[in-house]
């Protein structure tokens, strides 16, 4: 198996860590590719969009001519798990901003939704059926509106920050950030189950 | 500042590694670096090469021109206050500033103490040319280290120095017995946990950018195959012909510092770059500045 981190800016090594530290626990090996130029997006199994700043993110994935490709993969069904930059990466539309990105994901998103630094914080929650985690909010953006067909897995103080809608999973805090391993294992059993299914 | 502060500031660092942050002067200069795809930008009143040029004592900025940046610009903004000066950092903390440089740009305001930066909670980058530097910063509370390098000068031959001797250092402890840590510790004038952290990890605990004097596409993807985690580019692109390009080239080439090919395209008529100082010809060494 396959997965590709979106490599171009931003705490991708994070992921890879924890991708890594869960290779024992399948059977099937994990490689991890980062994702950094077109080319590196052939033969993918499952997409990490990680934390990071989306303006720059978003900046060069259409600079480095990988938009359409990437864009492709998502709609075509390939399992992505997008966290904060990444969330504002997949959402369709922006909050007070004009710009979108890959548009993928039936949301509307907040950036910098809890202001500057001093905004950000650490808190628990469920996210799905995954019981007490961890959430770490950067300079998080929320989701503001959600479109009927998603599934919301995770909400703080009434405010959606995790979904799942189809093969994307669109996260406003940073597992990457945390030692709890259950998303990203969620993460790889989705992809398992999809090469399963295909 | 608590753990879980120090955790999240730390955290911020990691979100900017893989990027380009941008000294701006202006809301407008702000405006193209964001467009130029920087992962934040440093809001001073004068960029380091003009400093030096204009000599005398240079201080925090003007909270109304970094106020003005922040409300121009959605990335992270950072802002410098001078070694030592504590109330310069409460003032930029009180503004809800992303990041403080403790700056050796800046005029040091102490000549023994550096900020106890463990009182604030807003996050702390600090430069060091070594890695007993960097490691007495992070015990200080420093969440970011950069290379100090020699500002302002277009010369990247300290930030190079910096970053190789900061990685022979931690190559070095990694190899170490552990009872030799101890002795390492006193030398370097740092706590044992902080060794033993490097020793354990082989890299620093927090994350570490490049600055000073890069210029060029080609300089930002040498520190970043030198082992530096981003760059900070100052006086480098609005100090040059085209910034716009520039700015843009430099992040490219810090995303792609291995392709060769892709920087070569990249360093394709970018205009004019910043007049270089060699270290011969300055007056005031800034990397001397705070130890």
């Amino acid at each position: 198996m396959r997965i590709g981190i979106l490599s171009v800016q931003g705490a991708f090594i994070e992921h890879e860590k924890m991708i890594s530290a869960l290779n024992n626990e399948f059977e099937e090996t994990i490689e991890c590719v980062q994702i950094r130029q077109k080319k590196d997006l052939e033969n993918i199994d499952g997409i990490i969009l990680p934390g990071g700043e989306s303006t720059v993110q978003g900046k060069l994935i259409k600079d480095l001519d990988m938009y359409d490709e990437l864009r492709d993969k998502i709609e075509n069904g390939v399992p992505t798990l997008a966290t904060c930059a990444g969330l504002i990466l997949l959402a369709q539309n922006i909050e007070n901003d004009d710009t979108t990105h890959l548009s993928t994901l039936p949301v509307t998103v907040q950036r910098n939704a809890y202001g500057r630094q001093l905004g950000s914080f650490v808190t628990t929650g469920n996210a799905g059926e995954i019981n007490d985690y961890p959430l770490v909010f950067i300079r998080a953006p929320y989701i503001t509106q959600a479109e009927p067909e998603v599934n919301i897995l995770t909400t703080v103080d009434k405010k959606i920050v995790g979904v799942q809608y189809k093969n994307q999973i669109g996260l406003a805090f940073h597992p990457e950030m945390t030692d709890d391993l259950r998303i990203h294992k969620y993460f790889i059993e989705q992809i398992h189950f999809k090469k399963r299914t295909a | 500042m608590s753990q879980s502060q120090y955790e999240l500031n730390k955290g911020l660092a990691q979100m900017l590694k893989g990027g380009v942050i941008m000294d701006v002067t202006t809301p407008e200069q702000a405006e193209i670096a964001e467009k130029a795809g920087a992962c934040a930008v440093m809001a001073l009143e004068r960029i380091p090469a003009d400093i030096r040029a204009a000599g005398g004592i240079s201080r925090m900025s003007d909270p109304k021109m970094i106020k003005g940046i922040q409300e121009a610009v959605s990335i992270p903004v950072m802002a410098k206050c001078r070694i030592g000066h504590f109330v310069e950092a409460q003032i930029l903390e009180a503004i809800e500033i992303d990041y403080i440089d403790e700056s050796e740009v800046l005029s040091p305001a102490d000549d023994i103490y550096h900020i106890d930066k463990t009182q604030f909670k807003v996050p702390f980058v600090c430069g060091a040319r070594d890695l007993g530097e960097a490691l007495r910063r992070i015990n200080e509370g420093a969440a970011m280290i950069r290379t100090k390098g020699e500002p302002g000068t277009g010369d990247v031959v300290q930030a190079v120095r910096h970053m190789r001797k900061m990685n022979s250092e931690i190559r070095k402890i990694t190899s170490m017995s552990k009872d030799e840590l101890f002795e390492e510790a006193k030398q370097l004038q740092v706590p044992y946990d902080l060794i033993k952290f490097v020793h354990e990890n082989g890299k620093l605990p927090v994350v570490n950018f490049a600055a000073g004097g890069v210029a060029t596409p080609a300089d930002a993807a040498l520190m970043m195959q030198l082992g530096a985690e981003g760059v900070f580019v100052g006086s480098g692109i609005f100090k040059s012909g085209d910034p716009e390009k520039r700015a843009a080239a430099i992040v490219q080439a810090v995303t792609n510092y291995t392709d060769a090919k892709l920087i070569a395209q990249l360093s394709e008529d970018l205009g004019e770059a910043m007049v270089g100082i060699n270290p011969g010809e300055i007056k005031i060494i800034m990397e001397e500045r705070g130890k």
